[in-house]
């Protein structure tokens, strides 16, 4: 792989016609592997990255239905932050918000990682307090967080719906400025790019059909290109995982949702925060392009397709024109879904299944992209040494029947 | 937007109804003798079928609780049932 510099821009960009490599092969199955990822999505490109780079297994496959970062990598409202209540999760997203912070040097990609804050507003006295506790909560967790004054929130976003008869008035808010945006097609091709660069085989347009089992351990996959053998298989397809583990039999505490997000016309710069409203479970933020990008709760039916409906639209567009009344005046250029897998307590699961050598990453909800470099590196060491690594242990499937659930839906208030 | 059916109040809007949990599932008894994984995987496994699928949803305004057919891929909506017939009617309709 050869590094991306400002030399090669400028010898590049000076010769009539730039000789730019493809940023990874487009590779063809071998028939075995030490490793197989199935998705190739953020999680799984990152997976193989960490397998290659942390523990030095770079005879990896990774197996993607269709073209990589397409799935919900492609679909999110690209915000990476770790205001979460438990000690459990800000230890898991924290992690992935400081490898963001290195990760364009690392990957030699620019992912243009924005730290421009993640902000949440509160319009009551109760809201108040319950930021009051997240933002105790993070600071004992050793995360920034920063309680604003009504005041202090005006100042940062001067567009919000002032008037006397707003439903949502500003009572103030919390930040936490190490949030931000990163462009997310960015984080997998930077992580496709760089795991390809330690030899991994990238291999899109394969469609995992069903395991190879021998004495009840795994032994490889069937798929659309036929078989491929591995003795040890990560999971990383989200929406997709419950399927591919119900063929071994196994069952998850898993729902799909339709999760929506929309964007407007570009406008010129007037949102310089990520703001979430707890009041009408709204968020949003203004992307270098200077479109406005935003996105609210879950759709309320389960469904595999990716594709919303109107209720949830309605409730997430009115939303926004009550926080920013003057947005009202833009075109929506788009409108689309992801579908997320959804677990009771909000939380991932990380972990093994029941058949030995098969390794489950998924259960992120609707807050997968911001984990995207946690996620693979947790995997990576679950794979490659078969044991928890101290952050993920508490995210495995045996918290259910334990009881010992992170429920973050309701420790932190915020639309997962 | 997708209009469901009540088995009391007849054909409403989706907003008016409540996803609960999917159908078919039994109660593990008695208590004292179900392990912790077998009442975990009565409380939260789920087999989130792609197609047809039987769900309990209950319809907010009336508190009607009952079963709704319908595919998860399409979203066609089949029908709906009430909890008494789904019972009398109990593994010919389960595995339909």
């Amino acid at each position: 792989m050869k590094n991306y510099h400002i030399g090669s821009l400028i010898t590049q960009g000076l010769k009539k016609k730039p000789s730019w490599k493809p940023a990874w092969r487009k590779a063809k199955p071998k028939p075995a592997y030490d490793v197989i990822i199935i998705g190739g999505g953020g999680h799984g490109l990152a997976t193989a990255y960490y397998l290659a780079k942390n523990h030095g297994i770079k005879n990896v496959a990774i197996l993607e239905k269709g073209p990589i970062g397409l799935g919900n990598t492609g679909r999110n409202t690209t915000t990476i932050r770790s205001n979460y209540f438990y000690p459990e999760s800000v230890a898991l997203y924290d992690l992935s918000l400081r490898l963001y912070e290195n990760l364009s040097k690392e990957l030699n990609f620019n992912i243009m990682f924005s730290q421009r804050g993640m902000m949440m507003v509160a319009h009551t006295p109760t809201q108040m307090e319950i930021c009051n506790r997240i933002a105790n909560a993070m600071v004992i967790n050793g995360v920034d967080g920063e309680l604003l004054s009504a005041r202090q929130v005006m100042d940062k976003i001067p567009l919000w719906n002032k008037k006397k008869d707003a439903r949502y008035k500003c009572h103030g808010g919390i930040m936490q400025n190490r949030g931000g945006v990163a462009r997310h097609d960015a984080v997998a091709w930077g992580y496709a790019r760089a795991a390809d660069g330690f030899g991994v085989d990238i291999i899109e347009n394969c469609m995992v059909e069903d395991f190879l089992l021998e004495a009840g351990q795994v032994k490889g996959v069937i798929t659309s290109k036929g078989e491929i053998r591995a003795d040890r298989i990560g999971i990383t397809a989200a929406g997709g995982t419950p399927y591919l583990v119900a063929k071994l039999g196994q069952n998850l505490p898993i729902l799909d949702y339709a999760l929506q997000a929309f964007v407007t016309e570009p406008i010129k710069p007037c949102l310089d925060v990520v703001v979430l409203s707890l009041g009408t479970g709204t968020y949003v933020l203004q992307s270098d392009k200077g479109e406005i990008v935003f996105g609210g709760g879950l759709d309320r039916i389960p469904t595999h397709t990716q594709r919303g409906n109107l209720p949830a639209q309605e409730t997430v567009v009115s939303g926004l024109l009550e926080m920013f009344p003057s947005f009202g005046q833009l075109k929506l250029l788009r409108q689309w879904a992801g579908v997320v897998d959804v677990v009771p307590d909000s939380s991932p699961l990380i972990g093994p299944i029941d058949t030995p050598g098969v390794y489950i990453n998924c259960g992120w909800g609707t807050g997968g992209f911001k984990a995207i470099p946690a996620g693979g590196w947790l995997l990576a060491h679950l794979i490659a040494k078969d044991e928890h690594h101290f952050i993920s242990e508490p995210f495995d499937l045996n918290r259910f029947n334990t009881g010992r659930l992170i429920d973050e839906a309701t420790g932190s208030g915020i639309a997962h | 937007m997708q209009i469901f059916e009540c088995p009391i109040c007849g054909k409403r809007n989706e907003t008016e109804f409540h996803f609960l949990t999917e159908a078919g599932k039994e109660r593990p008894e008695p208590a004292e003798e179900v392990s912790d994984s077998r009442w975990a995987e009565y409380l939260y496994l789920h087999k989130s079928p792609r197609g047809k699928t039987n769900e309990i949803w209950v319809h907010i305004p009336c508190g009607e609780f009952f079963i709704l057919q319908r595919d998860t891929v399409t979203r066609e909506v089949y029908r709906s049932i009430s909890l008494q017939d789904y019972r009398t009617k109990k593994g010919s309709n389960q595995t339909e």
